[in-house]
């Protein structure tokens, strides 16, 4: 049989990196094939390249035999090349079926294209109703438009960027079986993901990048987790040391939180209740949208609540502003972290001061003190091992991981007591999130209260004592996170939503 | 093709050098317009940007009002850059200025003929709160019921103008003046007088109050929790909210700081060279004071220095329509490309042209 799409020596140089290198394989009809590699191994380049968003430096592509030159993402889509990205480029206000119609070259009448959208969401078991409103679709469904803006094209490659980033695991599971089905029509699947789990479920074949490189390729099926780890990581990865610890008392507690959205599609937070003991990590899972921002908001202080909503060691504080809070020892990382947790054309010493203020003594009367916030900047720099020229260059100068070590470094070494941090490794490389999960958990065992909100399962349950998850600003009960299975965590994060019945024919 | 490319760090050396090329690029284009108007292009720069200073017969006049034109900009302009560097932009400072005058000349005009050395302190003071309080306006409104402060400010100069307008020809008309409009002359009452400090320098309370107000805009943006305060927001208002900035203080704060400044210089103005309260005493002051404040590119220092260069193209522009007999609106037009050209040349700063096919990246 010959190869679908052909990759041969393309190379892609960016300032300062290469991102692809002489990068070469091939992907069979009805395969599923996988691209495995760590963030920044260039993965999102190679596959920007195969759909005409990028020019490559050198080497070729051929499609099906015929040299592939796509100079445009449409030209790519012609030849039946096709992409659902991991940020879905949506109009919240407009309905499913008027999103579809954008996205294509000449969109039949509507009532035409909700018919072909139900044809297909029927046949490949994604159930969505062309007429609501795509801003009252949870993540998954989001997803589900985009594949389905994709099918409508009848694409013979179909490729996915990390498309399980924002789905429970029994949405997982039905994308999956979704996959399969259309490899079994002979639509080649290119699959981007750094998860080996499922790699190892539904792929056939793998090709291994790493710094832009193309290192290995196998059959994950052949390989376990911890094979596939080592050649994407190129070495053994140390696992975060949990030290057995006694709980002490409880730090903060929550009762019956609820805030109002701050904005129309925003999420309310709604009843939360919980409690966090000294030394204990708390993890909440769920996916991205289900009010995750709006409680870490809630707990920093940038939304103030009721006064009891939040207790720390029994004093109401859910009314202080986030100042007050960092006085008592109550810290928070946000999710983003250029914009919101730093500022991204100030310097590494001023945004050390942008929340160690207080805490350090960085402010005497309001005068600044730059010797002593150049020190604390050094010092974060220094313990957490951020990469950086100096304390003076800007934070839109760092790469993602190394700004967030700086950036939960800038707070653990603030000796919280209650310490509460957003997707902690979100697009870190495994070496940098392996110390800042350690971090956290050195924290913790000095006797902080430590919450966790995470999209990334496996490392809530690598790092929590107990686990909860967020589903449409409601959380769960937290259970002990010893012994809990991934399909329990999915019906705790909501299950497949409107998905129960969904079932895939053939 | 042509584009831009984002730098990863705003380039310091750009960001110095834009003010200088900014300069050069007005000079060449005013060039071009003068010798458009049939006049002789480099005798005009020279007439606009040289004669004030040394030119052997008007020097002795004009190098005094450097001082008196450059300290109102420079005062006005840093109340402004305060505002601006947090991303609050108050446009309305004529009209503060023109407040503050008034709160200030009618505060002293009502305790005539007090002979009091507390009189002038006194009408400072009125003056400040004036437009402190023409600005309050705009904060209140915008803190309250989310209205736009450009806007609001904006409108309220015409307000002020036409305040102005009836104050000298009602309320504050000199009662001895035989019915011309106009209040009582500041300048010949001693207590209330804002004098020329030393003789021939043009130095007054006035530009006294704008050296020191660049001192304290320098210590407040580079050494106070206020300053750096101001500076998060302008660049990151997210992070500013995360590090326990009140946004609603932050904005009354800027506002009403400029506010009270452009009232202050609205007062040094009608005690010293202007003299009393006129219909035409609103002089364009405080929209210039715009175009200074981003010349020096909001950094105290820089405006002091954008405030003498506008103040000399003002004195120049004067001489330029006495000697060549150009037309106002020219000069207008030349004083207007040092800020269209100064923004053009921004963008050098934060981007870098790059010639070759554009990527998503």
């Amino acid at each position: 049989m010959t190869p679908l799409l052909t990759v041969e020596g393309l190379t892609k140089a960016y300032p300062g990196v290469v991102a692809n290198d002489h990068v070469s394989f091939d992907v069979m009809p009805g395969e599923v094939h996988a691209l495995l590699g760590e963030n920044g191994a260039g993965k999102s380049t190679l596959v920007k390249m195969i759909y005409g968003l990028v020019k490559p430096d050198s080497g070729r592509m051929t499609l099906r035999g015929a040299p592939f030159e796509p100079a445009e993402p449409r030209a790519a889509r012609a030849e039946g090349v096709a992409m659902v990205f991991q940020h879905f480029s949506l109009f919240e206000a407009l309905n499913v079926a008027e999103n579809v119609a954008l996205g294509m070259e000449a969109p039949p009448p509507q009532h035409q294209l909700a018919a072909r959208i139900r044809e297909v969401s029927e046949t490949y078991g994604l159930p969505l109703d062309p007429g609501r409103i795509v801003g009252d679709l949870s993540a998954g469904e989001r997803q589900r438009v985009e594949i389905i803006r994709c099918l409508l094209q009848d694409p013979k490659l179909l490729i996915m960027d990390e498309p399980t980033s924002v789905l429970t695991p029994q949405e997982v599971g039905i994308l999956f079986e979704t996959l399969r089905k259309l490899a079994a029509e002979g639509t080649a699947i290119l699959y981007i993901s750094h998860k080996l789990e499922e790699i190892r479920a539904l792929c056939d074949a793998a090709t291994i990048l790493r710094l832009g490189k193309v290192v290995d390729s196998c059959d994950p099926r052949e390989k376990s987790a911890a094979e596939l780890a080592e050649m994407m990581v190129g070495a053994k990865l140390r696992r975060p040391e949990r030290a057995k610890r006694a709980l002490g008392e409880v730090v903060v507690e929550l009762d019956g939180l609820s805030l109002p959205p701050a904005s129309p599609f925003g999420t309310p937070l709604r009843d939360i209740s919980f409690r966090v003991r000294a030394g204990e990590v708390l993890g909440i899972g769920g996916v991205a949208g289900n009010g995750q921002d709006e409680l870490l908001a809630a707990l920093s202080g940038e939304a103030q609540t009721r006064p009891e909503a939040i207790r720390l060691h029994g004093a109401p504080i859910g009314h202080l502003d986030p100042n007050p809070r960092r006085r008592i020892a109550v810290l928070a990382a946000p999710e983003e972290r250029l914009g919101h947790a730093a500022a991204p054309d100030m310097s590494l010493t001023e945004n050390a001061l942008l929340t160690a203020a207080i805490r350090q003594g960085l402010a005497v009367n309001g005068f600044l003190k730059w010797p002593a916030a150049r020190a604390f900047a050094e010092k974060i720099i220094e313990t957490f091992d951020v990469r950086t020229p100096g304390a003076g260059n800007a934070a839109r100068a760092l790469s993602g991981g190394n700004l967030q070590k700086f950036v939960i470094g800038r707070e653990v070494l603030q000796r919280p007591e209650l310490l509460v941090v957003n997707q902690p490794t979100w697009g870190v490389d495994a070496a940098a999130a392996a110390a800042i999960r350690q971090a956290l958990l050195d924290l913790a065992a000095s006797g902080a209260a430590v919450i966790v909100i995470s999209q990334d399962l496996d490392e809530l349950l690598e790092i929590s004592d107990r686990f909860a998850a967020l589903n449409e600003g409601r959380l769960t009960a937290p259970r002990p996170a010893d012994g809990l299975t991934l399909e329990e965590i999915g019906l705790m994060m909501g299950g497949a939503h409107d998905m129960e019945v969904a079932h895939v024919d053939g | 093709m042509i584009r831009l490319e984002k730098r990863p760090a705003p380039s310091r050396f750009w960001a110095g050098l834009t003010p200088v090329l900014a300069v050069l690029a007005t000079m060449a284009a005013g060039a071009v317009l003068f010798a458009a108007l049939g006049k002789d292009p480099v005798e005009a720069i020279r007439t606009i940007f040289w004669d004030p200073l040394f030119h052997e017969s008007f020097a002795a006049y004009s190098r005094p009002q450097l001082m008196v034109k450059a300290g109102p900009l420079i005062l006005i302009a840093i109340g402004l850059s305060l505002g601006f560097r947090a991303g609050i932009w108050n446009i309305g400072a004529e009209g503060q200025y023109i407040m503050g005058a008034i709160c200030g000349a009618g505060a002293g005009l009502a305790l005539y003929p007090s002979e009091s050395f507390l009189l002038f302190p006194l009408m400072v003071a009125a003056g400040a709160l004036g437009g402190w309080g023409w600005a309050m306006i705009p904060a209140v409104l915008k803190t309250r019921f989310g209205t736009n402060e450009i806007l609001v400010s904006l409108m309220l100069v015409y307000v002020a103008e036409n305040i102005l307008a009836s104050v000298s020809s009602g309320l504050l008309r000199n009662p001895e003046g035989m019915g011309f409009p106009g209040s009582r002359n500041l300048q010949q009452w001693a207590a209330a007088a804002n004098p020329e400090l030393i003789a021939n320098t043009g130095m007054h309370w006035g530009v006294v109050t704008a050296f020191v107000a660049v001192i304290f805009a320098y210590v407040l943006l580079n050494r106070h929790m206020l300053g750096f305060q101001i500076r998060l927001t302008g660049q990151s208002p997210r992070a500013a909210r995360f590090a326990g900035v009140d946004p609603a203080r932050l904005i009354l704060i800027c506002l009403g700081l400029s506010g009270a400044l452009a009232g202050a210089a609205g007062l040094f103005e009608v005690a010293g060279p202007a003299g009393q309260i006129s219909i035409d005493f609103g002089s364009g002051y405080g929209f210039t004071a715009i175009i200074v404040a981003f010349l020096g590119r909001l950094h105290p220092v820089g405006i002091l220095l954008a405030g003498l260069l506008m103040a000399l193209t003002y004195i120049g522009g004067e001489l330029a329509q006495l000697m060549l007999g150009l037309p106002s609106a020219a000069i207008q037009l030349f004083q207007g490309m040092l800020l269209f050209f100064l923004l053009a040349m921004d963008m050098s700063a934060n981007y870098r042209v790059r010639i070759g096919k554009p990527e998503v990246a």
